[in-house]
């Protein structure tokens, strides 16, 4: 279109003005420094402060969750170690309730053997009394008798003698 | 960019139900004197329909090529008055610098539409920053920003940390108040020219060329605040053999200068061609004659060109930080110097 030509050729775009180059300079330094001294101060201020905020934040929740971890860490062994002991306290125990009985157990057996044969020897020893006794009375009973079959033929003693004799030869041949 | 497509349906609604009457009547008003139906209804349309746009491109826009180009430029150049299109103009003073100053004596330094439009941002942003600033001040680190304050702590945050910090690096805290000042100020004056009866000073060269040569200052001072003097020559060999310092140095220096040049040309020409793009399209409905035009072409690509300005005042504002911001950077950079190292290795 025509119009773009005639824009162009106008020149009158390009053409200097330098009192517009002054007026811009002027409004442009004066708009710099009220506007550094009423905005760009609190504002960067304000800004840098809450970036150092939120840093320190970050860096405490980091820190916070650290610490965390090694206290849930921390927590952990211990819960693992109170559980070994636990085993350990309770294995213990298991053995020497083991060892416990089993000693129990072979001491009573013993004791019991003990009283057995304890028991048996003191059968015996009656046993034995008990058959001198007999022993004795079936003696004195046999010589009595004979005694008193024979009274008067026969010698006391050379007839207790001979009974002795042979009761003593029944009794080892008995036993 | 959800809120954009629902907002953009609702835009555009507004705008036919705005314009349904308006046409309605321009017929009317065309079949009651069919004779000159054009000038009469081109007239009574035509108000409006800029208005949507932009506002104060003129209602006496006659429908030839040549005239049109002429309103574009009257639009977009600056002027001694400030026109309120159908209520009338104001003009301003003419002043010059008294002739018994040194240097600047005899210096015409009138008041214009582009000045006006300084003064107004500069106004704009001390209100707006004063508020922001003053509940900051009152405010505690505990507390969340809210409004227009946490609005503007975005933009601030965003160029702290990706324009300055980004890019400058180590030391970047002492040219933020510099970097935000021109960013919000460029922000202004782009969104300033998008209002109707308002004026883009950022589409002036003239005011560019100001903002740059502040920027050109800056990257220089801070060079050799950074290198010292012995530095700053040796930067401008390149770190090449000496044979080659007699072209090396001369596109070293021609190279400081170009880039305020850059600046310059890029934010001037930017924001002067979305207004021309907008106006160009409202102004084809005037040079074709053409209701049709007018509804299906002019007003709804003004309307999306408008949105896109909109778009562009904030990413030409952020491109004259970031490079201000990236010139500054490069300047002060040690080469093969711990603090540049560790700044490198921080990004």
């Amino acid at each position: 279109m025509l119009t773009s030509g005639i824009i162009l050729l106008a020149g009158s775009l390009l053409s200097p003005n330098p009192g517009l180059i002054f007026w811009t300079a002027v409004t442009f330094v004066i708009v710099l420094l009220i506007l550094k001294k009423i905005a760009w101060g609190p504002i960067l201020g304000a800004l840098e402060e809450r970036e150092k905020g939120i840093q320190s934040s970050i860096d405490r929740a980091y820190k916070a969750k650290d610490e965390s971890e090694a206290i849930l860490r921390k927590n952990r062994e211990l819960l693992a170690k109170a559980d070994a002991e636990s085993d350990r306290i309770i294995r213990e125990g298991k053995d020497y309730a083991e060892k416990l009985r089993a000693d129990f157990t072979d001491k009573a057996q013993a004791e019991a053997k003990k009283m057995i044969t304890a028991a048996k020897d003191e059968i015996e020893q009656e046993k034995r009394r008990a058959l001198d006794v007999l022993r004795n009375e079936v003696a004195d009973l046999a010589v009595k008798g004979a005694e008193k079959i024979i009274k008067t033929a026969l010698d006391a003693d050379m007839q207790k003698k001979i009974v002795d004799s042979m009761i003593q030869d029944l009794s080892t041949k008995r036993n | 960019m959800k809120r954009l497509s629902v907002t953009k349906p609702k835009a555009i609604i507004k705008v036919f139900a705005v314009l349904l009457p308006l046409l309605l009547c321009g017929f009317g008003v065309a079949a009651a004197s069919a004779e000159h139906s054009s000038g009469v209804s081109g007239n009574g349309a035509a108000s409006p329909a800029v208005e949507v746009a932009h506002g104060a491109a003129g209602a006496e826009a006659a429908p030839e090529e040549e005239k049109a180009g002429d309103v574009i430029m009257h639009h977009i150049l600056d002027k001694n008055v400030l026109s309120f299109e159908p209520f009338g103009e104001v003009s301003l003073p003419h002043l010059s610098v008294p002739a018994f100053v040194p240097v600047l004596g005899g210096l015409d330094i009138s008041v214009t539409k582009h000045v006006v439009m300084l003064w107004l941002v500069s106004a704009a942003l001390m209100i707006v920053f004063s508020v922001v600033g003053g509940k900051y001040k009152t405010m505690s680190s505990r507390q969340a920003p809210k409004g227009l304050a946490n609005a503007m702590e975005a933009l601030v945050e965003f160029i702290r940390l990706d324009v300055a910090k980004s890019n400058i690096g180590h030391g970047y805290e002492k040219h933020l108040p510099y970097l935000l000042t021109i960013f919000f100020f460029i922000l202004f004056c782009n969104l300033l020219g998008l209002i109707p009866y308002g004026a883009t000073a950022t589409g002036n060269v003239n005011v560019t060329l100001t903002l740059s040569i502040f920027t050109f200052f800056v990257t220089q001072v801070s060079a050799f605040r950074a290198h010292g003097v012995k530095g700053y020559l040796q930067h401008l060999t390149a770190g090449t053999h000496w044979s080659l310092w007699i072209i090396m140095v001369p596109i070293e220096i021609i190279g400081q200068f170009t880039k305020p040049f850059a600046l310059t040309v890029r934010l001037f020409a930017n924001m002067t061609a979305g207004h021309i793009i907008i106006l160009s399209l409202i102004f084809i409905s005037f040079i074709l004659k053409s209701y049709i035009v007018a509804v299906a072409v002019s007003v709804p690509f003004a309307i999306f060109i408008y949105l896109l300005e909109l778009f562009v005042a904030f990413l030409q504002a952020f491109v004259f930080t970031m490079l201000s911001a990236l010139f500054i950077g490069l300047a002060t950079a040690h080469e093969g110097h711990d603090e540049h190292e560790s700044a490198v290795a921080h990004h």
